[in-house]
């Protein structure tokens, strides 16, 4: 959809948004994923004027990857948490097909900085940085103890589910990288047992947070890859060094300590989890990382996306696994 | 053969010339511009080392898995024997040669990368 008959959408629904007469203003497109659109604009009425987000799946996208949940079930589950003290942005609508958006929810623009290398190394966030590793612990907690009952329905995937399906997808490629043969054979072999499944964000790293310089954690984004399975995976996912910016003696997103972010977890009611399995998932995040990249990197080899920026990916599968080699040394 | 310019002079000046017109490009091909940058620094330190990397992997895969004819896709089959279980015993001497890859392949791939500062201060 473009943006003249986005905005004339959205100015549809603006009254209802804003409980009165209003205007929208500065629809525009941010930067986003293949599988998401994300706008920006601003909601007008009697003098207030309201920055809001629009995300929406794009227009003629058939397939559904199958990690993603629907934009409803991410509205759902934002609203969920929020309940219980997670920091989210509010959800402003879920948008019915009548408002002729598609699959669509509007919800409040959180001030603060999302890139990662920003917040690792800017100034302006030093004086946030040294307490966001128990503050993650913390929020990771508070969402692994939402009640299941009542969620949407969503996926269930512990490490060997994920191992499956990571191993068919790198697989697929054709491409041999012995450094993943050794990750998946070490991982599938060291599985941990399959406790009682919690919800789980399922993409909670550095780059999905929104950090503000003088409050720390104001939000946490992007919940299309929620999912049921092991509390442990969202602690490791967050201390993948892909996620570090460069930061490597800050495990945690390249702000913190791991026993930050474990104490914060229990602080807020977590189990203790062991560094062992914060490792293990973190192993599993890189080869995860890797494969991803292997596949961004085939879209331009099969001619799907010709860009030098996916060709340039093939070239990031080795970070991963110079990553792999060090965890499998025992460095962190 | 025509020796000069070289490869890498050659590629030094298209990196040159995308450096300079970049900031007049608009929106998305700015940082494209910036990626085709790093495309073709990546290919002139893999026309400066690869060459070695590559005969060193030789070297190794050779030692490592014995009985291997040269002609043979070696790292294929070092993928297969570590997912067949062939190197359970020998884990030590397998880690040696993916570190020792790994370490050549990112020093051309992303050489600031911050995991191969860590592996090599080992």
């Amino acid at each position: 959809m473009d943006q003249p008959r986005l905005s004339e959408a959205l100015q549809r629904i603006a009254p209802s948004m804003a409980g009165g007469p209003a205007n929208v203003e500065d629809v525009r497109r941010l930067s986003g994923g293949a599988s998401q659109e994300t706008w920006s604009f601003r909601l007008a009425s009697r003098g207030e004027d309201r920055p809001l987000i629009l995300r929406r799946r794009p227009d003629g996208l058939t397939e559904r990857d199958e990690r993603t949940v629907t934009l409803a079930t991410e509205a759902a589950l934002i609203q969920a948490v929020a309940a219980r003290g997670v920091p989210v942005p509010p959800i402003v609508r879920v948008c019915p097909a009548e408002d002729g958006l598609g699959e669509a929810y509007v919800m409040g623009r959180v001030e603060g900085e999302a890139l990662g290398r920003r917040i690792v190394r800017d100034d302006a966030f030093a004086a946030v940085r040294p307490a966001l590793a128990r503050r993650c612990g913390e929020v990771l907690a508070l969402i692994h103890a939402t009640a299941l009952p009542g969620l949407p329905p969503l996926n269930t995937a512990y490490a060997l589910d994920e191992l499956e399906r990571y191993e068919a997808i790198y697989r697929s490629t054709g491409l041999v990288r012995p450094v993943f043969e050794l990750a998946f054979r070490k991982l599938k072999r060291a599985a941990p047992p399959t406790a009682a499944p919690v919800l789980l964000h399922g993409d909670f790293r550095n780059g999905n947070l929104m950090i503000d310089p003088r409050t720390g954690l104001a939000a946490v984004l992007d919940w299309e890859l929620a999912h049921l399975g092991d509390a442990a995976s969202d602690l490791g996912w967050l201390c993948v060094n892909s996620w570090r910016f460069g930061v490597y003696d800050q495990p945690v997103g390249g702000f913190g300590a791991y026993d930050d972010l474990l104490d914060g977890y229990q602080a807020a009611g977590g189990q203790r989890i062991d560094l062992a399995a914060v490792k293990y998932w973190q192993m599993l995040g890189s080869l995860k990382w890797g494969v991803m990249c292997m596949i961004m990197y085939s879209t331009f080899a099969s001619g799907a996306d010709p860009s030098v920026e996916r060709a340039m990916i093939g070239r990031r599968v080795s970070e991963t696994e110079i990553d792999l080699v060090n965890l499998m040394e025992g460095r962190s | 053969m025509i020796a000069n310019p070289t490869a890498d002079e050659l590629l030094a000046a298209v990196s040159d010339f995308i450096t300079r017109v970049a900031p007049d490009l608009k929106d998305r091909d700015v940082f494209l511009a910036r990626v085709s940058v790093n495309a073709l620094a990546t290919v002139r330190r893999e026309l400066a080392a690869g060459g070695a990397a590559g005969a060193a992997e030789h070297d190794r895969l050779m030692g490592l898995l014995g009985h291997a004819d040269p002609g043979d896709d070696l790292v294929r089959r070092l993928g297969d024997g570590i997912r067949d279980g062939a190197f359970d015993d020998r884990e030590a001497e397998l880690l040696a040669h993916l570190k020792a890859a790994a370490i050549d392949q990112v020093r051309i791939d992303q050489p600031n990368y911050s995991g191969l500062q860590a592996a090599l201060s080992s």
